[in-house]
């Protein structure tokens, strides 16, 4: 490729082969953004772990392009979204073309007061790179290139990995296995598991390209453009004066003869206009599923995304809802290992990110029926929306050429303590348990975003004077601490004051003097009250650990 | 709730009927089915009601049963 040049990670002779034994806490099985990121999470909260990887680089073509902002606030968590952010092309503005028409233009992120956007665009390698970097920080995150794993054995107590390298093969022990391993996952398929769902026929062709451009930094889709006609289109832009084109070909076109540069350029000169300057980078041409395993926990082995589960690629909901399972889970993990939460708190990894996976499917699944009709009567009603959309605003909430990933709300989490107080529900549906919390601009001793107070463990966040000095130490000093944050009220020494300078905390948090939201280590709403409750809030960390 | 009300309410059945095919005059018949379509959705989003949608979609199946698959004939 002209832009980049995969680095080379070395290899290293594993301790193991030269007589020494090893448990690790926690085994990752692929070094993928999903893995990474796991790793760096469970090294964060100074959890030993060791990822297992078959090749020595990064991802190799840009492969997963669009980070949505709940990943980059979860980046941020993990010390690695600035970088992640720099390096990319920041988007929030959509267009939709039907022919050669402007059907319309959506805005992902109409409002101020976020740290993040919508989304940023980045090439997958530079974003694991920014990843494998930050994992490398970490002395107890051990990253094992070219280390294969053939065989697993999970038992009552541990997990035993058989690992393959160059010098040899050697044994793994480990009390918990998260495979993030891709969608072709070696270790599902050792342990004989298999993914239950849809595949689609249409192939697309992925083309990169580089090219110096004035086109702005948005998502374009064409249906049934004049450069492509009776088929679909779509241009990002991403880092390094790279382009991503997608190009819909149907059912009938051969992968090989598509691949070649031969048949990519005239595509491209008839879109981009017979003088433009551009070199292909990389291109590639798939299918894709919709469709997951039954379950994503499996004794102490723990699946998590395209391992677990696969989307087609319209609405970004790959790598996205990935990042969001080992957000999920790896708060979870850290409790069981310090013997603070029992071992079935990991029963709600599944119960919630299943959920998800399926709010995932049947979004990617909707936008692929959309975009690829499948019957006569099928495309009629997309080419009636397309044509409608362009006078009639109802028709443009009907086009979809892909919904773009937002994070699950987990409703109905056995680990939520549902509202009490019934103006609540009514009042405010936006932040409720399961919620992933609302970013807002803050001014305080740690930083100007609210996210930023909101980790790494449990979060007491009050507004106003609710919380007695002696019962927000107590929360902190407890089995599963759980620190306070106090919007606004007086100064105080036992918990951090934060100042909502702009009023958007209150009026994204619902908030009254005395609302308190108890948030999980992932940022996500368990409860919420609007008077302070010592009580309450103790029975609700119980409930969110799975103590009670 | 409001149910889909299947009782005569339309002023004047035959004038209606009238522009209905009339508004397909001319078409061909990939025309037409488009023009339909966009109708249903026009009419389904002034409706709004999905309680109301659903009843019509069922309304609208009732007693039309796709064939019989040609794998369950040679059975």
């Amino acid at each position: 490729m002209r832009t980049y040049t995969n680095p080379i990670f070395e290899y290293r002779r594993p301790p193991e082969l030269d007589g020494r034994t090893r448990h690790c806490p926690v085994v990752v099985v692929g070094a993928g953004p999903v893995g990474l990121v796991a790793a760096i999470d469970l090294a964060q909260r100074d959890i030993p772990v060791v990822v297992l990887d078959e090749d020595n680089t990064v991802s190799v073509g840009s492969r997963a392009i669009c980070y949505a902002k709940r990943t980059l606030e979860i980046l941020d968590r993990l010390g690695c979204g600035e970088a992640v952010v720099n390096k990319g092309v920041r988007w929030n503005v959509g267009r939709v073309f039907h022919g050669a028409e402007l059907a319309y233009r959506f805005d992902l992120l109409p409002e101020a007061g976020h740290r993040r956007p919508a989304f940023v665009n980045l090439q997958q390698y530079h974003f694991e790179e920014c990843l494998v970097r930050r994992a490398e920080s970490f002395a107890q995150a051990e990253l094992r290139w070219q280390h294969q794993v053939i065989g697993v054995a999970p038992g009552k107590d541990t997990v035993s990995l058989r690992v393959a390298t160059q010098d040899g093969e050697y044994m793994l022990t480990c009390d918990w296995l998260i495979v993030a391993d891709g969608a072709r996952s070696p270790v599902r398929h050792m342990l004989g598991l298999d993914t239950e769902g849809q595949v689609f026929r249409d192939r697309f062709l992925i083309a990169d390209i580089h090219m110096t451009s004035d086109f702005p930094a948005e998502r374009w889709f064409w249906f049934d453009p004049p450069f492509h006609p009776n088929q679909s289109a779509l241009l990002h832009r991403q880092a390094d004066d790279v382009w991503r084109i997608d190009f819909q070909l149907g059912v009938d076109a051969d992968p090989e003869e598509e691949r070649k540069p031969e048949r990519i350029l005239p595509r491209l000169r008839a879109m981009l206009g017979a003088e433009a300057k551009f070199e292909i980078e990389w291109a590639s041409v798939y299918t894709f599923a919709c469709r997951r395993m039954r379950n994503f926990r499996h004794g102490r082995v723990l699946f998590a995304g395209d391992a677990a589960h696969l989307v087609s690629p319209f609405g970004a909901r790959g790598a996205n809802s990935g990042v969001q399972d080992v957000d999920n889970l790896v708060w979870k993990l850290d409790l069981v290992l310090r013997g603070l939460a029992p071992e079935r708190l990991l029963d709600s990894y599944d119960s919630e990110r299943v959920p998800a996976a399926d709010e995932n499917i049947k979004n990617s699944t909707r936008s692929t029926d959309f975009i690829t009709p499948k019957s006569a009567v099928s495309r009629t009603f997309r080419d009636a929306v397309l044509s409608l959309a362009k006078k009639h605003g109802f028709a443009r909430r009907l086009v979809n050429s892909g919904r773009l990933s937002v994070p699950t709300v987990l409703r109905d989490s056995p680990l939520n303590t549902p509202d009490r107080d019934p103006n609540f529900a009514a009042a405010n549906g936006a932040m409720t348990p399961g919620a992933p919390a609302a970013d807002a601009p803050v001014s305080g001793p740690r930083g100007d975003w609210l996210l930023d107070y909101l980790a790494p463990g449990f979060t007491l966040l009050t507004f106003g004077d609710a919380v007695p000095a002696a019962q927000s130490v107590s929360f902190t000093g407890g089995a599963v601490s759980c620190r306070t944050v106090q919007v606004g009220g007086g100064a105080r020494t036992d918990c951090a004051v934060i100042l909502d300078k702009t009023g958007l905390v209150a009026q994204r948090y619902d908030a009254q003097p005395g609302t308190s939201y108890l948030l999980r280590p992932d940022q996500h709403v368990c409860a919420r009250w609007r008077t302070f409750g010592a009580n309450a809030v103790r029975d609700a960390i119980a409930r969110a650990t799975g103590t009670m | 709730m409001q149910a889909l009300n299947t009782e005569p309410n339309l002023p004047a059945p035959d004038d209606f009927y009238e522009e209905l095919i009339g508004m397909h005059r001319g078409l061909t018949d990939a025309q037409s089915a488009l023009v339909n379509a966009k109708l249903i959705l026009l009419l389904a989003n002034h409706i709004g009601d999905p309680a109301i949608l659903r009843a019509a979609l069922d309304a609208a199946r009732d007693g039309v049963a796709p064939p019989v698959d040609t794998i369950q004939q040679t059975e």
